[in-house]
């Protein structure tokens, strides 16, 4: 800090009223100095965003192979990859299994999320503290989530299975082993993952509803089912929107959680676009199928994010 | 609904107690990986509602295994949040105050970038970081970490420091300091909060990062907690106790800070994706 001080004097000091030397060159180097806060960020977002958007269009045209990163060489081969990623039924697949997670986790999230910030937005002793808590789950890496889940769920051993059948409700679900109920089982983790953030964000929503309309709601007699559909739902609307959104754009790519869970198995009833892309271009080594899964997904996402900047428009100020 | 007058305090009392069931219901699975972690010797078989004894040799075998990465994960975390700041905060400051040209075309970028799946980023990046050496190093994983954190934190400490009042630079500006003197004396003190809570959630992304650490590392040199409980369960699928530990080692960083941190972790809940 003092040093810096030190050298910044003289040429701050020094010259600066008298002389005044040019105008216009000062006024660009102001400019400048004032582009060099930004320019990093910018570099870096291009970088690290910009660039593989691009870069994964460009690589769904070429053939990649495990020997590509030897030799430098991944020639361009047309529309094959495209055609033979869509002729693949594991493509639909992994489509299918991506909607129905999607869609199914978004809901029960939701919908448990809402339920819980309702709950929590009355008064009562311990409130914050139990709220603050109930973070926990969303903060631990989504990874360590999955592997710990995957011994809950465990078919013989797990604890899930055990408490079911001293309540002599069958007992024996294979969770994650069958092919049939897979799917279902991560997408009941993954509603466990999101209740967290669903409910802190719908909470923070609920706070700004003026208490005055709920009063105004009572005075005309409205029951309080009536008052959450009338006054809580339409005011919480944009918050609902940026939430569903958020959510929409996180559970899609889903990756982490499944891997960990069932690495995609049994017999690819929990493949999804995510794990799918990770599988063409990480272990099969062929980048350019990979590519193009990802650029189905960015697609379906560039979908979503219309709605979520329409819904920042509203909301922003 | 329920905030007429205060009510009967029975009823408030009723909340609390189902709030706790709530609570012990979302809780269970990690209490259930500390109960678990604490019987080792229960391997593959049945684990005990309550651990019998404080066997602690699961946390034993799991620092021995796993301690490495633990610090592996450290060290690119905090390389991570040291990028972040330093690129986000600045630019977050011009983006606030300059009304440069493009300023609003920017904010737009970050919202863009949270649209942008990490696998089709690590994709790309895979390709880029062979022909620049960077797959198996730290400078690459803390790069890619760091952009898990980097939107949010500009989009989080930009509407913070809108917030800064106008006079109080123009004075700081009169007494003849130059924009990064400004910055860094004036800006950068008052936003103490946007900077700890970005800070934050740019060591937790990177903390929780597994995608660009499994997707970016073909060795074991840069192997951060994530990836080594990922691979973990697939080695030693007999000995939970210990994948459990590990476990339990990995999400201590999130416990303490939800503990310590508590505010700064329900601003930037709030502030970085309502903004």
């Amino acid at each position: 800090m003092t040093t810096s001080t030190v050298t910044a004097t003289p040429s701050a000091t020094a010259p600066r009223k008298d002389t005044a030397p040019d105008p216009a060159r000062a006024r660009l180097r102001r400019r400048l100095a004032r582009w060099g806060f930004v320019a990093p960020a910018v570099v870096f977002m291009l970088l690290f965003f910009g660039y593989p958007l691009v870069r994964n269009v460009v690589m769904s045209f070429q053939h990649y192979t495990p020997k590509t990163f030897f030799t430098g060489e991944a020639p361009f081969n047309g529309g094959d990859n495209w055609s033979s990623v869509f002729q693949d039924a594991l493509f639909g697949k992994a489509l299918w299994h991506t909607l129905v997670f999607t869609a199914c986790s978004l809901l029960g999230q939701f919908c448990v999320g809402l339920a819980l910030a309702v709950f929590f937005n009355r008064r009562f002793p311990l409130g914050g503290v139990l709220r603050s808590l109930i973070l926990l789950p969303w903060l631990v890496p989504m990874v360590v989530s999955g592997v710990v889940w995957r011994r809950i769920l465990d078919q013989d051993t797990g604890v899930l299975n055990t408490f079911l059948d001293t309540l002599g409700l069958g007992g024996h679900t294979p969770w994650l082993t069958s092919p049939d109920m897979a799917l279902l089982s991560v997408v009941l983790v993954n509603i466990w993952i999101g209740i967290p953030f669903n409910m802190v964000i719908l909470y923070g929503g609920l706070q700004e509803i003026p208490r005055e309309l709920y009063e105004a709601a009572s005075l005309d007699g409205a029951s309080a089912w009536r008052a959450f559909r009338s006054v809580t739902l339409p005011m919480l609307r944009p918050v609902i929107t940026v939430v569903l959104v958020l959510g929409f754009m996180s559970t899609v790519k889903i990756l982490d959680l499944i891997l960990a869970l069932t690495d995609g198995g049994p017999a690819d009833a929990t493949q999804t676009l995510g794990t799918l892309t990770y599988q063409n271009s990480f272990v099969e080594l062929d980048f350019g199928a990979g590519a193009v899964v990802g650029n189905v997904l960015i697609l379906i996402s560039a979908v979503f994010a219309v709605f979520y900047l329409r819904a920042n428009r509203t909301e922003g100020k | 609904m329920a905030a007429h007058a205060p009510t009967a305090p029975r009823r408030r009392w009723g909340s609390t107690v189902a709030g706790l069931l709530v609570l012990a219901v979302m809780l269970f699975p990690l209490y259930w990986m500390l109960n678990t972690a604490l019987q080792p010797d229960s391997g593959l078989l049945q684990v005990d509602p309550v651990p019998s004894g404080l066997d602690l040799s699961g946390f034993t075998k799991a620092l021995t295994d796993q301690g490495g990465n633990l610090l592996t994960s450290l060290l690119v975390s905090a390389g991570a949040v040291a990028i972040c700041l330093a690129v986000a905060a600045p630019a977050a400051y011009g983006l606030a105050r300059f009304g440069l040209r493009g300023s609003r075309a920017i904010v737009f970028g970050t919202l863009i970038t949270q649209m942008v799946p990490g696998i089709v980023i690590a994709n790309a990046l895979y390709t880029s970081y062979v022909d620049l050496g960077l797959v198996n190093s730290y400078a690459g994983l803390m790069l890619a970490d760091a952009s898990l954190g980097i939107p949010f934190s500009i989009v989080l400490m930009r509407s913070f420091m809108l917030s800064i009042p106008g006079e109080v630079i123009e004075a700081a500006e009169i007494d003849g300091a130059g924009p990064v003197r400004v910055f860094l004396r004036v800006v950068l003190p008052m936003s103490r909060n946007a900077l700890i809570t970005s800070g934050l959630f740019a060591f937790l992304f990177a903390w929780s990062d597994f995608m660009f650490a499994l997707t970016l590392n073909t060795t074991d040199d840069v192997k951060p907690i994530t990836l080594g409980i990922y691979q973990y369960i697939g080695a030693h699928v007999g000995d939970w106790g210990s994948v459990m530990a590990a476990a339990v080692l990995s999400a201590v960083p999130a416990a303490v800070l939800l503990v310590l941190a508590q505010k700064y972790i329900a601003a930037g809940i709030t502030g970085g994706s309502v903004k």
